[in-house]
C-alpha cells in the first residue's frame, strides 16, 4: 500500500469532512426502518461520533490492511463494547453489523458526488452489487449464529433432563442427587420428578443430596426449601444431604434457617436414618467377623 | 348446593372431596366440620384431596384454616392424596400449611391419624398420673 492511498484515506476523515460525516452518518442509521427498538437515537449520535474520532485517529497510523496491529486497538475495544451491549438489548448480529456497513454506504456516497463518478452505470452497477453481497454475507452469519444458538438451547435441555434423576434406594425410599447449580427452571423439573416418583413408588422418604451442588447461597436454600415443603405435602419426608463443612460454614454465615428439615453429612447417614424411620434397622457384622 | 359428605368412623370423621371444589363448597366444608367434629366430639378428620385437580390461593387458604380450626377444637387434620401438581402450586402460591399432617395415601393417613391418638391419649395419661388426680 502506497503512501498516497493512506493520507488520501486519512484525508476523507479529518476534521473538517468528519463532521458533516458524522451528519450523514446518523441520519442514515436512524432512517433504517429495520432497525430493532431497543437502542436509543442518542445512543446511536454518542457511539458514531466515537468510533469516527478513533478511526480518524486509527487511520493516521497508514495501516490500511491490518486490523490486529497495535493502532487499532481503540478501535477495536470500542465496537467490542458496542457489539456486547448490542447483544445483550437482544438485537442481531445483522443490525450490529449494519453499523459499520451503514458507513460505508455513507462514504461511497460523498466520494462519488465528489468525483462524478455516481452518473457512469458501471459505478452505480457496482456499488449495487457491493450491498448485495453485504446483505448476503450478513444473513450467512446470522444464519450460523441461529443454528448454533439452537444447538446450545438444545443442550442446555439434554443437561437439564440429565441432571435431575430420581432413584429408588430402598422400599418407600427414593433418593434425588442434584448436581450442578440450582435455579428456579431446574428445581422446578426436580420437585415434578420427585413428587411423581413419590406417588408412583408409595415413597415415605426422600433423600435430596446436594454433594453435587457447588454454592449454597439464600436463593438455592430457597429453592430446596421449596422442594421439601412440596414433599412434605404429599405426606412423605425429606432428609438433606450432602452438606460440605463449607456449606454448612456458608448456611450458618448467610443465616439461613432450615428447621424442621433432616440433615446429614453424608449419603449413607441419610440411608440409614431414612431406614430407620421405614421401620428398618442396619446392623452391622464387623465384629462378628473378627471372631472369625 | 352441593355439599360434601363428611363420614363418621368411630372418633375420626373421614372427608372425600369429589365433587368440584369452588369457593363456596370449600367454605361450606369448613362450616360443616366444624359443627361435626364439635358434635361428634371427634379427634381426628381425614381429607382426601386425591380427586382434586388444581388448587387456587383461596383454597389453600380454606384447607389452612380447616386445620388450624380442628386444631382449637382438639382434633388432628391430615390431609392424603395431594397430587404433585397440587403441591407444586401450594408451594409456589407460598402458603403455609401449618399444623397440617399430610400422608401419602388414605391408607397410610388413617395409621397416622391413630398413631397421633394414641399419643394424644398416651400424653394425657401421663400428665394425669404426674399431677396425681384421676
Amino acid at each position: 500500500m502506497t503512501n498516497e492511498t493512506a493520507s488520501a484515506s486519512s484525508a476523507l476523515f479529518s476534521k473538517e469532512n468528519s463532521k458533516e460525516l458524522l451528519d450523514h452518518w446518523v441520519k442514515a442509521q436512524l432512517a433504517d426502518q429495520t432497525r430493532s427498538e431497543g437502542i436509543s437515537d442518542s445512543s446511536v449520535s454518542t457511539s458514531s461520533a466515537e468510533f469516527l474520532k478513533l478511526f480518524s485517529e486509527a487511520l493516521k497510523g497508514g495501516n490500511l490492511s491490518n486490523i490486529n496491529t497495535p493502532e487499532w486497538e481503540l478501535v477495536l475495544r470500542m465496537l467490542g463494547d458496542l457489539s456486547a451491549s448490542r447483544a445483550l438489548q437482544g438485537s442481531s448480529s445483522t443490525d450490529t453489523a449494519k453499523f459499520i456497513f451503514s458507513l460505508k454506504h455513507v462514504l461511497f456516497e460523498r466520494l462519488n458526488a465528489a468525483s462524478g463518478l455516481a452518473s457512469k452505470p458501471e459505478a452505480k452497477a457496482s456499488w449495487e452489487l457491493f450491498l448485495l453481497l453485504d446483505k448476503l454475507g450478513l444473513y450467512t452469519t446470522e444464519v450460523f449464529q441461529k443454528s448454533r444458538e439452537s444447538v446450545i438451547r438444545r443442550q442446555q435441555k439434554d443437561i437439564m433432563e440429565m441432571s435431575t434423576p430420581v432413584i429408588k434406594l430402598w422400599d418407600r425410599v427414593l433418593a434425588v442427587p442434584l448436581i450442578g447449580t440450582l435455579d428456579s427452571a431446574r428445581t422446578q423439573i426436580v420437585m415434578e420428578n420427585l413428587l411423581q416418583a413419590i406417588v408412583d413408588n408409595g415413597a415415605k422418604i426422600a433423600i435430596l443430596d446436594i454433594t453435587g451442588v457447588p454454592t449454597v447461597d439464600t436463593q438455592t436454600a430457597q429453592h430446596l426449601m421449596k422442594t421439601v415443603s412440596a414433599t412434605k405435602l404429599m405426606g412423605a419426608e425429606c432428609i438433606i444431604s450432602g452438606i460440605r463443612p463449607q456449606i454448612a460454614q456458608t448456611i450458618v454465615h448467610l443465616g439461613i434457617e432450615i428447621n424442621d428439615i433432616i440433615t446429614r453429612a453424608t449419603m449413607a447417614d441419610a440411608l440409614k436414618e431414612a431406614l430407620s424411620k421405614v421401620g428398618y434397622t442396619v446392623e452391622s457384622d464387623i465384629a462378628l467377623e473378627k471372631v472369625r | 348446593m352441593e355439599r360434601i359428605p363428611i363420614l363418621k368412623l368411630g372418633e375420626t370423621l373421614l372427608v372425600t372431596i369429589q365433587v368440584d371444589f369452588h369457593d363456596r363448597v370449600a367454605l361450606a366444608l369448613q362450616e360443616d366440620l366444624c359443627e361435626k367434629i364439635v358434635n361428634y366430639s371427634a379427634k381426628g378428620v381425614l381429607v382426601d384431596i386425591s380427586a382434586l385437580e388444581m388448587v387456587d390461593s383461596f383454597m389453600g387458604r380454606v384447607l389452612g384454616n380447616i386445620a388450624k380450626t380442628s386444631r382449637l377444637l382438639d382434633c388432628n387434620v391430615v390431609l392424603v392424596g395431594m397430587q404433585p401438581a397440587i403441591a407444586i402450586t401450594i408451594t409456589e402460591l407460598g402458603i403455609q400449611l401449618t399444623g397440617i399432617n399430610t400422608a401419602l395415601t388414605a391408607e397410610d393417613g388413617m395409621l397416622l391419624l391413630q398413631k397421633l391418638l394414641k399419643a394424644k391419649s398416651g400424653a394425657r395419661t401421663t400428665h394425669a398420673n404426674k399431677n396425681g388426680r384421676r
